[in-house]
């Protein structure tokens, strides 16, 4: 919506400070950004994943309490932070949407739900591969993989809730309201898990008493989470461009796109 | 303001009254539901016990989710909806009064049928009388919070499954501090800090709901 964009920057220049922050807000703008923004994250992202992984598995060192186990943090706590990162991202596109009433924000948060989905099932799947040899169990009724994995179903609701409807108007904002909803409840969940807990099971295992890691670990836990990042951002972008062709499949500029990649191919 | 609210409120009364079936299908459904799970785990006493605040609580949650399909169906049907959404008095209110009829009709009842549930579990009788407390605070949160996913739901296809995976999870809190305080109660802790949590969340769920239903009412109505 580049013309209401436009007019609501005209409205207040001292706000916008000059620069048109609505620019990108158009998907005729935004399309080629994202194409040139892709490669800028994609190619980090593979050099960051065979560092990291050959820092998680050839130069970290054993844990002294966990034996070669504990290696599985190094994909499970990035996928983990992404998977809540990005369901906030989620929810800040869809206010960003119902305010300005800009397509493009909903489209983002729809490109981003499904990487966000699947890196809260990678967070729980590793963290059950973990959870075996560690605690004895492929699940324990544990507070954080508890709201984990109620976060997984806040995401497959938004998923299924924004499929379900044919009208893509109605479908990004009735998505809105539900991914809103839902970051009001995160922490309200995350609370009531925790305290559920403590409650019934007392003193149980713990992520977060233990043992300090060593730096070289902590360094390959980094440069994954930024590869992990990377990835993300990258793959949201190949996402967004594609959900941006069929939505807009009707316009000028994307016709104008078509005809420029037949005549190249020709 | 508090003209229209009564208003709703005793057309939906009046309305549900005209078709008494509705509301017994979804008491019979609660009853059922709970009746099923010592056919299920066995009769052992003890373990019934330990399990009734759960089993009750997650039955009410069961029923409220059956029902609450119907919050908005028929006035959607039959295109009272839309007089809604015209009309000049806030919407907000008229979704709260909407829900409130609706909690009226169906959460009361199961508030009222609990203590006999409970006794069916062999729950002693101070416990019986915190779930009564807990359900008479928990069941209209989640009449709060259903009536956002019905709106959102409406004239969707498959929406009662859908309307599942959008509402259970934001159940969750008021599950646990719902059937903790039972617990806690048993436990010997008092179910005093459950019981204030459970309300926090249902004066939550009043403050921000109605805005998200009518929100969501004219998402859906567009």
């Amino acid at each position: 919506m580049t013309s209401s964009g436009k007019a609501l920057s005209e409205k207040l220049p001292e706000f916008s400070g000059g620069i048109n922050w609505f620019k990108y807000a158009s998907p005729q703008t935004f399309y080629p950004l994202a194409g040139r923004l892709i490669p800028l994250f994609g190619w980090p992202a593979l050099v960051l994943t065979v560092v990291g992984l050959y820092i998680s598995f050839f130069v970290a060192p054993t844990d002294a309490t966990q034996g070669e186990s504990y290696r599985i943090i190094f994909i499970h706590v990035p996928a983990a932070w992404m998977s809540m990162v990005i369901y906030l991202a989620m929810a800040f596109w869809c206010a960003v949407g119902l305010i300005f009433n800009t397509r493009l924000s909903f489209m983002m948060s729809q490109a981003l739900a499904p990487t966000g989905a699947i890196w809260t099932f990678v967070a729980l799947w590793t963290g059950a591969l973990w959870g075996k040899p560690t605690w004895g169990a492929w699940w324990v009724w544990d507070a954080r993989l508890t709201s984990e994995l109620i976060l997984l179903f806040l995401y497959l609701g938004y998923m299924a809730l924004v499929a379900a409807i044919d009208d893509p108007r109605r479908a990004d904002r009735a998505g809105a309201v539900v991914a809103l909803v839902g970051a009001i409840n995160v922490p309200i969940i995350y609370f009531s898990v925790t305290w559920w807990n403590t409650l019934h099971q007392g003193a149980s295992v713990s992520v977060t008493s233990a043992p300090k890691m060593a730096s070289i670990m902590l360094t390959g836990m980094l440069i994954m989470a930024l590869a992990a990042w990377a990835y993300s951002v990258s793959v949201v972008l190949v996402r967004v461009r594609a959900i941006m062709l069929e939505r807009e499949r009707n316009s000028d500029w994307v016709a104008d796109r078509v005809a420029q990649l037949v005549e190249s191919h020709r | 303001m508090l003209k229209i609210l009564i208003a709703v409120v005793r057309r939906d009364l009046l309305l549900a009254w005209r078709r008494r079936a509705d509301v017994f299908t979804t008491l019979a459904f609660f009853i059922i539901v709970a009746s099923l799970f010592p056919l299920g785990v066995g009769p052992e006493p003890n373990l019934l016990r330990t399990m009734a605040p759960g089993v009750l609580w997650v039955s009410a949650l069961l029923a409220t989710l059956l029902s609450v399909t119907r919050l908005f169906a028929a006035d959607y049907a039959d295109g009272t909806l839309e007089q809604m959404l015209l009309s000049t008095e806030p919407l907000t209110l008229i979704v709260l009064g909407k829900v409130t009829a609706y909690w009226l009709v169906t959460g009361l009842p199961l508030v009222l049928l609990a203590p006999l549930l409970g006794v069916q579990f062999d729950l002693p009788q101070g416990a019986i009388g915190v779930l009564s407390l807990s359900l008479a605070l928990g069941t209209p949160a989640l009449s709060l919070l259903g009536g956002i996913g019905a709106a959102l739901t409406l004239g969707l296809r498959g929406g009662g499954v859908l309307l599942a995976l959008l509402i259970l999870p934001l159940y969750v809190p008021i599950l646990i501090f719902g059937a903790g305080a039972v617990g806690a109660d048993a436990a010997g802790l008092g179910a005093g800090a459950h019981l204030l949590l459970l309300a926090a969340c249902f004066l939550s769920a009043l403050a921000v709901s109605p805005w998200a239903t009518a929100a969501a009412l004219r998402i859906s109505m567009e």
